[in-house]
């Protein structure tokens, strides 16, 4: 490990200084933040470990995000589009606390629901009751506030009459529907977006969007990864095109996003 | 109410949450569900006490009580640390999805087989009770002597399940590790027999202490020797706070391996 590689190895346990004195600090502090993985699948044996050690073997390094800063206050929206493999969901995995970032650093003030792959933080054999409770205890509700969002939770996803069977007899669209309900209804500081909502039908998509709306108004701050663009024109300000992990614009969302199809279809 | 104790209040809901998951999907599918907690120790009693009155006579009166006083602990042993081990990867999704406090996925493994220990330690009490041991207020060590042994386990389990996700081969090394201490553990044989320059190793091994100490209260009707109870609290804290300072570095990077 080089010297540099080092320092920055120790950066990620340091604390960040943001924002200065008087002014409301931003709710999300992307402060020079890479992360990479290794290229040649992970090493999940002893054995290979060893082995790699003895011979002093170093693997190639594949680097999803490089450097990228960004700020968000509170009630503001954020939209990602890059094409697919750009860094995205690592960007918003390192947004949501997922993922630790290698160099830079993260900050997050209050609750962070993330939206990423479908069925992540769910579990098949529980029933979708069991897994609303599952959920609102792991983004940190209590007892009482759990018990209080359940009817909403239940209510707006519209599938009361499964809700008592086990997860795994649900169709995708069904678990978006839990999963969105969860994700709007624990009310978050921070909403984070993968993908997913392309799963959902049209009327379901009408009744997120609005949802989505209505946290924006009351405060809460988004970030959305699609590759929908009318989608993230209705619910994005800003955002920011990122390309081989590095930050390639940012802007109010209109631009980006019309300079992001030009290129694409070039 | 403050943030400080709102958030201890929501994190053990999430405990509760989890050991309570580990319960329904255990014995959604089964039809004789708890009964499995008593049929396990039963079973390995009823071979052992067979073998060793029968085929290896043995002087120890009360054979079978002997011997389940020491199949509670190290059951406990191995089906903990065997759940625990793997817990993280079997929660994946859970941690995948959420910045959450992750010593609490293997910890909640620990506890949820709390209850399969409560129900055999049930058992046991029965046993003694029966075989016409009398009740004293020395008893009233036991709850230490097992609260201890959870505290080793929680600790094991925050080493071996955080290594787990790194290298998959450490749940086979767990389960060597059960096979070893089914004889190194004073199962079937008393304390007695082990030769003294021998008995650092058990005073080492926290299941060991648990039953040496357990037996002096149940079959001895006495106190437990301080000598044990000593180390297992040594042992037990060690590996408790050992366990939450590997989990600390591990967890780092859990979520990219798994």
């Amino acid at each position: 490990m080089t010297y540099a590689e080092s320092l920055a190895r120790d950066s990620e346990f340091a604390p960040v200084a943001t924002a200065a004195a008087g002014t409301p600090p931003p709710v999300m502090v992307l402060d020079h933040v890479s992360k990479s993985y290794l290229r040649t699948g992970r090493r999940q044996l002893l054995r290979g470990r060893l082995a790699a050690w003895f011979k002093g073997e170093r693997r190639e390094k594949f680097t999803a995000v490089r450097d990228i800063s960004f700020a968000l206050d509170h009630g503001k929206s954020l939209a990602l589009v890059g094409p697919n493999g750009a860094g995205k969901s690592t960007l918003l995995r390192l947004a949501a606390g997922i993922t630790q970032p290698d160099s830079g650093a993260v900050t997050v003030r209050g609750r962070v629901s993330a939206l990423m792959e479908l069925g992540s933080g769910f579990h098949s054999d529980l029933s979708g009751a069991e897994n609303v409770y599952l959920n609102a205890a792991i983004l940190g509700l209590s007892r009482a506030q759990a018990r209080a969002e359940f009817e909403g939770i239940v209510d707006f996803s519209g599938i009361r009459d499964f809700i008592n069977e086990p997860l795994r007899t649900y169709s995708s669209g069904m678990m978006l529907r839990l999963a969105f309900s969860i994700a709007v209804r624990v009310s978050p500081d921070v909403l984070i977006i993968d993908e997913i909502l392309a799963v959902g039908d049209q009327d379901f998509h009408r009744k997120s969007v609005e949802e989505i709306r209505r946290l924006k108004n009351s405060g809460t701050t988004l970030v959305c990864a699609s590759h929908a663009t009318n989608l993230l024109l209705e619910l994005c300000e800003e955002a920011i095109w990122i390309d081989h992990g590095q930050l390639r614009m940012r802007g109010p969302s209109k631009q980006v996003l019309a300079d992001y199809a030009a290129s694409a279809g070039t | 109410m403050t943030l400080e104790s709102a958030q201890w209040r929501s994190r053990l809901f999430l405990l509760q949450n989890l050991v309570l998951k580990d319960f329904r999907i255990r014995y959604r599918n089964m039809s004789l569900g708890m009964a499995w907690s008593v049929v396990n120790p039963l079973v390995m009693m009823g071979i052992l006490t067979f073998v060793f009155t029968k085929i290896f006579p043995n002087p120890q009166p009360h054979f079978a009580v002997f011997v389940l006083c020491a199949l509670v602990p190290f059951n406990f042993y191995s089906l903990a640390l065997n759940a625990g081990t793997s817990s993280l990867l079997e929660n994946e999704s859970l941690i995948k999805r959420v910045r959450c406090p992750r010593e609490i996925v293997p910890i909640a493994a620990v506890l949820a087989n709390c209850l399969h220990f409560l129900i055999q330690i049930g058992l046991l009490i029965t046993f003694v009770l029966v075989a016409g041991f009398p009740i004293s207020l020395h008893w009233l060590w036991l709850p230490l002597l097992w609260g201890m042994e959870i505290a080793f386990m929680c600790g094991l389990v925050l080493i071996t399940s955080g290594l787990d996700v790194y290298y998959r081969d450490v749940r086979y090394l767990v389960e060597v590790s059960g096979l070893v201490l089914f004889w190194l553990v004073p199962i079937f044989y008393s304390f007695q027999m082990v030769p003294a320059r021998y008995h650092v190793v058990y005073l080492l091994n926290p299941i060991a202490t648990v039953v040496l100490a357990e037996r002096e209260v149940l079959i001895g009707g006495t106190a437990p020797s301080m000598g044990f109870v000593t180390a297992l609290a040594l042992v037990s804290g060690t590996c408790l706070a050992l366990g939450f300072l590997i989990f600390g570095r591990l967890k780092q990077n859990l979520a990219d391996y798994l």
